[in-house]
């Protein structure tokens, strides 16, 4: 294997993946404007009633970093399946790049379009009053890269198996919002009944926003590290499915 | 020398088999020409020597690599140009090539000056930073007949390269194919439902039904070993049985009121086929093509589904919104 080569195309396919990003603003808008409805709406009205530690809107600007990275990073797999329809996946795979390395790419190129979305919102957040010190934005951004490794493997596997666009619609109600409902983004996951409790413990996104919660606005449910570690696992298992998802992909 | 080698390739999808123990060999430097009705099994053939495609049992070898134990080789020394469109519209036709390049390892430094080089083949160069959505769908095709040849492939494979493209634009590509194939020695296999394409183009023509091969030659060739001429009688009450009777009728085929012969040097024979043949309404003769090589070696006329093609084609643009 030629380190240059399989570079190169990795570049590439980043390259292509941001490009077609900036050029689609629709998709960048709905996908920061949908989790800010979210948050300003629907956190102002609950976080009248709502009792958690602190500010309910502090409390849940975590669970919308987290919502943003989820949605990006599984809309960008679904999208793999246009590049089927339109026969430009024809066009990548007769190159003679590995599927490891188209896997790998593309991923890149959605953990970046993912990563510059969160950014966006985490600007935005200190117009919420989020007491950001440089040490607690460094380890969210840590924490959005690890907790989108994982999600845009995620939606690159169910990109490789779906046949047609129309499991778009899919992908959203049985992967996107159980992620991002279960992930105690809206809620203190301390107090659910134990049924709800063990869907929440196996949301990879819990930990995700337990780790953001912590370092934000210094609430948490599990030890920094042990989160860290379950995302890092989690990350692991979805490369290499993925990877091998890639590999057996057919057109 | 072959640059191909293809020994009992099979493709099976279920009970279907879509490609059927076909054995080639494609000698370097010759346009080499798939002709067969649309689900003959070209394209699944096209697919299997790219790799993209395992075969169900087999073997092929490109550029001497072979497609099942070296594919990222086998990929790397060939160009494809699909039969779909599949660029990335959303990207300019300069994107799509750097894209290509960087995919393929062109040098760096080389990437700008030989995108300029094979835009400037297909005379896109003016047209390179504009979006692929802008073009229309020969300019499309062009563009992707330049991506192809852009990291200077030693085989090049065209899968349908003027399907649903006017006239005008179908004799400019087959003008270009023919510069590549004389100018830089380059082989090129084509697929074709088209049999004045694959007439003009192909040095040797394999023609392909139902996954087999039922013919190979040069076009000449195969027109030749028809034996004769084509001559096409209507008429009411011809004479059949004295046509056949005559020396010089090879072929005798009746439809209706026509009825199809095909006749040793027709020019010098066709009065005494009209004084023996009765009641002749109209009288067509003419060399044999492709489209008689084709309709003798499978009883079949090839049909020519174009309007189908580029109206999928169509619902393919309009579905895609994002």
């Amino acid at each position: 294997m030629n380190i240059r080569k399989v570079a190169k195309g990795i570049y590439a396919l980043w390259y292509r993946e941001l490009k077609v990003f900036t050029r689609e603003k629709s998709r960048i808008i709905s996908s920061i404007f949908m989790p800010l409805f979210w948050y300003v709406i629907f956190g102002g009205g609950v976080g009248t009633i709502a009792t958690v530690p602190g500010n309910y809107q502090h409390f849940i600007f975590p669970g919308f970093l987290a919502m943003t990275i989820i949605f990006t990073a599984l809309f960008n797999g679904a999208y793999v399946v246009w590049d089927k329809r339109i026969d430009f996946l024809k066009e990548v795979l007769v190159t003679p790049l590995s599927r490891t390395t188209i896997f790998v790419g593309k991923a890149l190129g959605g953990l970046t379009d993912a990563l510059l979305q969160a950014c966006i919102l985490l600007v935005i957040g200190a117009f919420f009053g989020i007491p950001y010190t440089v040490a607690s934005v460094l380890l969210t951004l840590f924490m959005l890269v690890i907790l989108g490794i994982g999600l845009v493997s995620l939606g690159l596997i169910i990109g490789a198996f779906m046949e047609r666009p129309e499991g778009f619609g899919l992908v959203s109600s049985f992967a996107v919002y159980p992620l991002f409902l279960l992930s105690g983004a809206l809620y203190p996951i301390d107090s659910l009944p134990g049924w709800l409790k063990v869907f929440t413990y196996a949301d990879p996104a819990t930990y995700a926003v337990d780790a953001m919660r912590h370092v934000l606005i210094g609430v948490s449910s599990m030890p920094f590290a042990t989160d860290v570690a379950v995302v890092l696992g989690f990350d692991v298992v979805l490369i290499l499915v993925g990877t091998w998802a890639f590999n057996r992909m057919k057109l | 020398m072959d640059t191909i080698t293809i020994t009992d390739i099979t493709k099976r999808y279920g009970d279907l088999v879509a490609v059927d123990k076909v054995s080639l060999a494609i000698k370097k430097g010759e346009i080499f020409g798939l002709l067969g009705p649309n689900g003959a099994g070209k394209t699944t053939l096209l697919m299997m020597l790219s790799t993209l495609l395992k075969p169900t049992s087999g073997t092929a070898v490109v550029n001497g690599f072979d497609v099942e134990k070296q594919p990222a080789k086998v990929r790397g020394s060939i160009g494809m140009v699909f039969q779909d469109p599949s660029s990335d519209d959303i990207l300019t036709g300069y994107e799509n090539l750097k894209l290509h390049a960087l995919m393929y390892d062109v040098p760096s430094a080389l990437i700008d000056k030989k995108i300029d080089a094979v835009l400037a083949l297909v005379e896109m160069k003016d047209r390179k930073k504009d979006l692929v959505r802008e073009y229309s769908g020969g300019m499309r095709r062009r563009m992707e007949i330049a991506r192809g040849l852009l990291h200077e492939p030693r085989i090049l494979f065209l899968d349908e390269p003027t399907i649903g493209l006017d006239p005008q634009t179908r004799e400019h590509i087959w003008e270009y194919i023919e510069a590549l194939a004389k100018e830089m020695g380059m082989t090129i296999i084509l697929t074709t439902h088209y049999m004045e394409e694959a007439e003009k183009l192909c040095d040797r023509i394999a023609i392909i039904d139902h996954g087999k091969i039922v013919a190979l030659d040069t076009p000449k060739n195969l027109t030749h070993a028809l034996g004769g001429d084509v001559v096409v009688l209507k008429g009411k009450d011809l004479r059949i049985d004295d046509i056949r009777k005559l020396p010089f009728v090879k072929k005798v085929e009746t439809s209706n009121r026509t009825v199809r012969l095909t006749v040793e040097d027709a020019a010098k024979h066709l009065q005494e086929l009209l004084r023996v043949a009765g009641d002749v309404d109209s009288v067509e003769s003419r060399s044999p093509d492709l489209n008689d090589v084709f309709l003798h070696t499978t009883g079949r006329e090839i049909r020519e589904e174009e309007g189908g093609e580029l109206e999928r084609m169509r619902t393919f643009t309009n579905a895609k919104s994002r």
